[in-house]
């Protein structure tokens, strides 16, 4: 298999030239978050409204008098981008309908990181899941509270030390198992659910593109490494989304119209251990406790294959 | 023509609701200056296959007119990226100064 | 032409708002508020408003929402009480800040705790630093012209801030009265269609809700205070206008028999109503007794009220929200404020009353206008009192 999955090698050439999400940003070295943004900007073109929740990537974008965005983009605040990109979606609409803006598709797509889709913004993304908005949502999930200084949040692993969840004689950092946001938003029943990372980009792109040309609701849940909060060197944030994935920890998949389906499949899943040897934040593991992170990503991830062979989609169900 | 500003030097200066009509004005910035260390490019080891040119989180290395790769240096971090994950290694990371 | 209707202020609302045409309206049920959005809803069901109706899942959504198709260009539209409001206090300064021109109206009612659905407005008040046009309607009529007359002023090109239209809940949300409602034909000829400084779309790019650096701020703050200041030029232009056209007249302070009286007192929505059949019956009896209503409290206006007070020499202010630990309630607060450096200023005393809907009738005014006259002599010790409250 080639570095870039086992897509065409030369493939990164055909992709959009286009940056929409420019230079200049004040993103962190090796910023996973930043480049899972350009990649998804590239992938979205330019019609295009983008809804920021607030957060590592709303604050590195725009310090006025300057943005970095070549897409039309609105932030208002933390828990809100979904409902805000509910009000636009159906502002964009009615405008159109009435004839005050040109009669072409253009998508809403909200953006936000795992504190403003896990913790804060849950309410907001459920109702604007449940409404039906033509809204694509896009969860990059760095797995703790960056912008504030590394937080714990509902998407941040088992074991992991943060600064509210720290590692000490008395805690093994994070004694909860990550929420499963995606299956959540299965169980909104929308069109189109999928996990992604950018150490995979086609992938994410492709998705990327298939949920934008949905009509309806989709939601995409990228892993995005983040160098600092994780305590790996910057050079290895690509490699880290990777383990990830072969680790089975974040498997790649899409749900379309409830049908499961594995993007990718690595054909050897590795032990857990290659993923988390290599993070700070997992550091104080002991042995055990590594032996209980497999066990429990070992189910995790049988059950999504037994999801994935057994679970039919809607129009099959229809029959 | 007129020095653009940093800042706006008076409230009356301000955009309405602070918004920005200049998109990507952030290149204005340039966070090459954050930079410990440069990446170098092998030409002779270098396939085009242009990985690391979608790896970059800046979005700071396009292809020249030869058709290789290079970053820009007025907004390359150094975060070492490109050269992790250049296979045919033809991206080496060396110290600024 | 106008139609005379009866009908409940809460319909009378919504059917005034439709008139101005909203595109969006996003809105979360609460009492008293309730039957404005249920009526609009009801309206576009019934094809006669093309607008999207978001049903969300929270005030918090329901702002946010009116917030982002604001900023699409759409004319946006709200309305909520209390509780809700108070979840909405997220993106109430946001709203203003990022200038954009949502209309609410906001059933008034006591906040919790302890929780309890009837009026005051203490809701309102803690809001009132948040950079929105406020203004108060004393009945039905003022109520629907405020709905149409918010749009105008909020979307004007020197104003571009939201504006909040706030009436006494169940006083005036759930009372039927006779009103005078315009015609669509009226409304179109007074309302311009909503022309904003931007629209989220991908011909023209904007960047919405950036980031402001300590580099900065003090300029955005000094904006947000400049900009809500002058709009009470618009503010007065709309309703001169409003007033030829329509022939009724709004001032930020609506005077009643005020000029050379000894007393006055300074209401604020509905109990505007009571107080001035309490001051008529004084007047009959002999009592050098006028009536202020404060209708605009955003931006409050210093100037007319140190111009209505003139002669008089004892003010007695009526406040329906309590402002804990502090001096009162909050309109008296600005107003002792707006008298400082006067020469000759009144005596002022402040009335806490009606809280979380306990009745104020008309001898309690009588009341307070007793000892408003008392105080011509001797300055009462207490500087505010919750009015009627049991216990020494």
């Amino acid at each position: 298999m080639s570095i870039v999955e086992n897509f065409d090698l030369y493939a990164p050439r055909l992709i959009d030239k286009e940056e929409y999400f420019s230079a200049g940003h004040r993103a962190c070295q090796g910023c996973g978050e930043a480049l899972a943004i350009r990649l998804m900007c590239k992938a979205l073109g330019k019609d295009t409204v983008v809804v920021n929740a607030t957060g590592c990537m709303e604050v590195i974008s725009t310090m006025y008098p300057t943005t970095a965005w070549n897409l039309p983009w609105i932030h208002v605040a933390f828990p809100n981008a979904a409902a805000v990109a509910a009000g636009v979606e159906a502002g964009l609409k009615v405008m159109r309908r009435k004839g005050r803006i040109p009669d072409r598709d253009v998508k809403t797509v909200a953006i936000g990181g795992d504190g403003g889709t896990f913790d804060i913004g849950f309410q907001a993304l459920s109702g604007t899941m449940e409404r039906g908005h033509d809204v694509l949502y896009v969860c990059f999930d760095n797995e703790a509270y960056m912008n504030t200084g590394i937080q714990r949040s509902g998407a941040t692993p088992f074991g992991a030390s943060t600064t509210t969840a720290p590692a000490g004689v008395a805690s093994s950092g994070k004694g909860q198992w990550k929420k499963n946001i995606t299956e959540i938003m299965v169980a909104h029943n929308v069109p189109y659910v999928a996990t992604a990372c950018h150490s995979y980009p086609i992938d994410f792109m492709n998705k990327v593109k298939k949920a934008r040309s949905i009509k309806g609701p989709s939601f995409i849940h990228c892993l995005s490494v983040c160098p600092t909060g994780w305590r790996v060197p910057s050079a290895h944030a690509i490699k880290m989304g990777r383990l990830a994935v072969e680790t089975g920890i974040f498997p790649l998949y899409e749900v379309e119209e409830g049908k499961y389906r594995m993007t990718y499949r690595p054909e050897r899943i590795r032990p857990v251990e290659d993923y988390i040897k290599g993070q700070g934040r997992f550091r104080h593991l002991s042995p055990d406790e590594l032996t209980a992170i497999q066990k429990r990503i070992t189910l995790e991830y049988n059950k999504l294959l037994d999801k994935v062979d057994n679970l039919h989609s809607w129009g099959e169900l229809q029959d | 023509m007129k020095k653009k500003k940093k800042w706006p030097e008076d409230w009356q200066d301000l955009n309405p609701g602070c918004m920005v009509f200049e998109p990507g004005s952030a290149r204005e910035y340039h966070t090459g200056s954050w930079r410990a260390e440069r990446p170098i490019f092998d030409e002779s080891k270098c396939i085009r296959c242009g990985v690391c040119y979608i790896f970059c989180p800046e979005g700071c290395i396009s292809q020249n007119k030869n058709g290789y790769f290079e970053a820009d240096l007025d907004y390359c971090k150094g975060c070492g990226i490109c050269a992790h994950e250049c296979w045919p290694r033809a991206i080496k990371m060396i110290e600024e100064g | 032409m106008s139609k005379r209707i009866g009908m409940e202020i809460a319909l009378a609302a919504a059917e005034a708002v439709a008139l101005c045409k909203p595109d969006v309206v996003a809105a979360y049920p609460i009492t008293p508020n309730t039957h404005v959005p249920e009526h609009l809803s009801d309206i576009v069901a019934e094809g006669r408003l093309d607008a999207e109706f978001i049903c969300v899942e929270s005030e918090h959504s329901a702002l946010s929402a009116c917030c982002g198709a604001s900023g699409a260009g759409a004319r946006s539209f709200t309305a909520t009480s209390s509780q809700g409001l108070a979840y909405m206090s997220e993106i109430i300064p946001i709203a203003s800040s990022m200038r954009l021109p949502v209309v609410m109206i906001v059933g008034n009612r006591a906040l919790s705790g302890p929780i309890n659905i009837w009026n005051d407005q203490s809701d309102i008040m803690y809001q009132r630093d948040s950079g929105w046009i406020s203004m108060f309607a004393a009945n039905g009529q003022e109520t629907i012209d405020m709905a149409i007359q918010a749009f105008k002023i909020a979307e004007h090109r020197d104003v571009m801030l939201p504006v909040n239209v706030n009436l006494d809940g169940f006083q005036l949300t759930h009372v039927v009265e006779p009103m005078e409602m315009p015609d669509q034909k009226e409304v179109d000829s007074f309302l311009p269609p909503f022309k904003p400084i931007a629209t989220l779309h991908p011909d023209k790019i904007v960047s919405m809700g950036t980031l402001g650096l300590p580099e900065i701020f003090n300029e955005t703050a000094k904006s947000k205070d400049e900009i809500l200041k002058d709009s009470r030029r618009v503010i007065l232009e709309v309703w001169k206008e409003w007033e030829e056209k329509f022939g009724r007249k709004y001032e930020p302070i609506e005077a009643c028999e005020a000029r050379g009286s000894d007393v006055l007192l300074m209401t604020l929505g509905s109990m505007g109503e009571t107080a001035e059949v309490a001051v008529e019956e004084a007047r009959k009896d002999g009592i050098s007794v006028g009536l202020l209503k404060l209708k605009l409290w955003r931006p409050f206006p210093f100037e007319e009220l140190r111009k209505a007070v003139k002669g008089c020499k004892v003010l007695a202010v009526l406040d329906r929200a309590v402002s804990y630990g502090g001096p009162g309630g909050p309109v008296f607060s600005e107003v002792r404020s707006a008298f400082y450096d006067m020469q000759e200023r009144p005596v002022v005393i402040n009335e806490i009353i009606g809280l979380g809907g306990r009745d104020v009738p008309v001898s309690d005014f009588r009341k307070i206008i007793e000892k408003s006259v008392q105080a011509i002599k001797t300055k009462p010790e207490e500087e505010y009192e919750i009015f009627g409250v049991r216990g020494s």
